[in-house]
């Protein structure tokens, strides 16, 4: 997993409450083998003005010019502003992989839907927690300024805007500290390399068969 | 010091580290895959450039997508074809055993395990499937995963896991000669639901599961997920180490000796406490059918569809009126009135060698009735096809009218292209009647191998209690 210090990036409004894991990536990219190369699709439906199924060159595809994504001034956003309840729906982890392979690495928002909050720090993502009036200046302040940036420096809880302004956030420390040093579930159970050693050295003693 | 449950001795010998906070990392012994589970797992592993932990103690083969006829024909579904070559190449690329489509070894995950004897007593065993609960019939403790389980199993051989509470159910006396495992777990689901053992893992004992064989067990480990608990188990005896002997993975010659011994400490001590006990008496069952869209929607064969009306519970009521009308049952309706349209004898419930000795049985040298449009035996794996095929029994369903497939999930979750037809009614020995599960539209009930096979001949369910 990619570490998580600190960030500074433009910033693209989704200015609607309740966006499903459906509208972050619709349900016919799910029978993909793959975790990877959902960026394409994200957004899907409201990104493109035609039905997208696996498989379509999305290139050839005609975008849809209003949809926030589509503009020239968000093109290299990593840093994504959104309403309340972000990523409700289903349980399933294509969402975050979307988002990430975008190349979203964090999410501002008023609240989030459970799963899908669990789901995007397992990948990675950083989620932000702001006041819905925090929330709500940010969203004027980027449609107010084309190329806004927001530097986000996560070791201390910070985000600056171009005005100067800083804003802290709250982050679990346990997820927190998976971010920094970009561990994942696996990564963390790495870390007790020597005790799963250990363990299979007594093991082997006391049950030889399940190591022949 | 309190005895232990046989769920805290596997628990106890699989810690690798207490965490202290009610969870602990589980050194997991065995780790089967499928293809539908495993492949973004494999992909995560290679984009993080890990290896797996232990390769020796995977075992692969494809099952949900196979086809059931003309193999050599390869996939037509493209989707399904995907999947089955995505596993070769991970498990060719791994380095990871896989019995391939082609293999005579290959056939569902739950069954090959055991027949290989790479399921033993007293291991941790996981695979991505719910029904990975079958191996607890060895006395294992088995679970199924989520897929980025299969990762983190893939690249530690460990999981972090939160202990269950654990349940006895003991179920005490004689069953009767026509109940079979099948009949049992039914049962048991319909007294305690489909949320009886949610939390909870599982210990089936007493008398009536003693008698069982092991294979039985494996019917009654299997549904133990459709009881809520995502891990059933039943301790090892002298009948597990007699059906472990000799099979290509287990263990030889002096290692024999010493698991021989450790297995016989495989059960609960006589002052365990479980967290829950709930006793039962055999002699009260009696076939099972299920007549709803869960399987604790079950009564016996001569038994008629439970009436709505009776129910006082207004969110039950509305539930049995809902399953009625998708069945398109009415309330009141001997079960034994209920006809079929297709019988589908197979799944990792009931798909093993004595399954089908059972079903042969019941057809008695009958024919499938002219009402019934498919009725199809699918064997477990392709040695249980082989085996049946020396007892002669393939030309018993055969001469019956029976279609004799090769081995695979089949029509169980109607990922190929076995499946039932909107409206159409379906006798299945598998373990799930939730709508849709066999096909869009379709209707299944839940019954025994004996009961699937007599129900083709007579073309509805038969009291096969009473025939004697
Ligand atoms: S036979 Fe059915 S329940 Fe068993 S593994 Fe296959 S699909 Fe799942």
């Amino acid at each position: 997993m990619e570490k998580f210090e600190k960030l500074t990036a433009i910033v693209a409004p989704i200015d609607r409450p309740n966006v499903d894991t459906d509208a972050i990536i619709p349900k016919q990219f799910l029978k993909s083998i793959k975790r990877t190369g959902f960026g394409p699709n994200l957004f899907d439906e409201w990104r493109y003005l035609d039905h997208g199924e696996p498989g379509m060159d999305n290139s050839k595809r005609k975008l849809n010019p209003e949809f926030v994504l589509n503009q020239s001034r968000y093109k290299d956003a990593k840093i994504l502003l959104a309403r309340d309840n972000f990523g409700c729906g289903s349980s399933r982890e294509h969402a975050p992989w979307a988002l990430q392979d975008y190349g979203f690495r964090a999410i501002i928002a008023p609240s989030y839907a459970d799963i899908f909050f669990n789901n995007s720090f397992k990948n990675g993502i950083l989620l932000i927690i702001l006041d819905a009036a925090i929330v709500d200046r940010l969203f004027k302040a980027v449609t107010a300024q084309v190329g806004y940036q927001l530097t986000i420096d996560l070791a201390a809880n910070m985000i600056k805007t171009p005005e100067g302004e800083t804003i802290s956030f709250e982050v679990d420390e346990f997820r927190k500290h998976r971010l920094l040093n970009g561990l994942d579930d696996i990564g963390l159970t790495l870390q007790q390399t020597d005790d799963i050693k250990a363990y299979e050295v007594r093991r082997r003693q006391e049950a030889p068969w399940l190591f022949s | 010091m309190a005895g232990r449950t046989l769920y805290d001795k596997i628990w106890d010998a699989h810690v690798v580290r207490d965490n202290g906070d009610g969870t602990a990392l589980i050194y997991i012994d065995r780790h089967l895959v499928h293809e539908v589970t495993s492949p973004q797992a494999f992909e995560g592993l290679r984009l993080a450039g890990r290896k797996p932990w232990r390769v020796d103690v995977n075992l692969a083969t494809p099952d949900h997508n196979v086809p059931t006829t003309d193999r050599s024909k390869g996939i037509a579904d493209p989707v399904s074809r995907t999947q089955v070559e995505t596993l070769d190449q991970n498990c060719r690329e791994f380095g990871i055993t896989e019995f391939k489509m082609e293999d005579l070894r290959q056939g569902i995950v739950h069954v090959i395990g055991p027949e290989q004897g790479a399921t033993l007593p007293g291991m941790t065993v996981v695979c991505g499937d719910s029904h990975t609960s079958t191996h607890g019939a060895f006395g294992a403790l088995a679970f199924g995963i989520g897929t980025s389980e299969v990762e983190h199993v893939l690249a530690t051989q460990c999981l972090v896991q939160k202990k269950s509470r654990s349940m006895l159910i003991r179920v005490d006396r004689k069953a009767g000669p026509s109940v079979t495992a099948k009949d049992i777990v039914l049962a048991i689901i319909g007294k305690i639901g489909t949320a009886g053992g949610t939390g909870y893992a599982v210990e089936f004992a007493g008398e009536a599961i003693r008698d069982l064989s092991i294979e039985g067990r494996m019917t009654l480990c299997n549904m133990a997920i459709e009881a809520g608990a995502r891990a059933g188990m039943v301790a090892a005896d002298q009948k597990t180490i007699d059906y472990v002997r000799g099979r290509p993975y287990a263990p030889k010659d002096m290692h024999w000796a010493m698991a021989e011994g450790a297995w016989r400490d495989l059960v609960s001590d006589a002052d365990a406490k479980f967290d829950a006990v709930v006793t039962l008496d055999a002699t009260t069952f009696v076939p099972q059918v299920t007549w709803g869209t869960s399987p604790e929607m079950v009564v016996a064969v001569g038994a008629r569809v439970p009436d709505p009306a009776r129910e006082s519970d207004p969110v039950k009521r509305d539930g049995m009126q809902k399953a009625l009308d998708y069945m398109g049952l009415k309330a009141n309706t001997p079960i034994t009135s209920i006809a079929v349209d297709k019988v589908f004898i197979g799944s990792c419930t009931n798909s093993r060698i004595e399954d089908l000795r059972a079903a042969a049985v019941a057809i008695k040298g009958g024919k499938v009735a002219s009402t019934v449009k498919l009725a199809m035996v699918v064997p477990g794996s392709g040695l249980v096809k082989q085996q049946a095929e020396q007892e002669g029994l393939d030309k018993i369903f055969l001469e019956a009218g029976f279609e004799w497939r090769d081995p695979g999930c089949s029509m169980c979750l109607a990922m190929n292209a076995d499946r039932l037809e909107p409206g159409e009614r379906c006798a299945s020995t598998s373990n799930r009647n939730f709508e849709g599960r066999q096909g869009q539209g379709g209707r299944t009930h839940l019954v025994s191998p004996a009961m699937a096979a007599a129900a083709a001949i007579a073309g509805h369910f038969i009291d096969i209690g009473k025939l004697g």
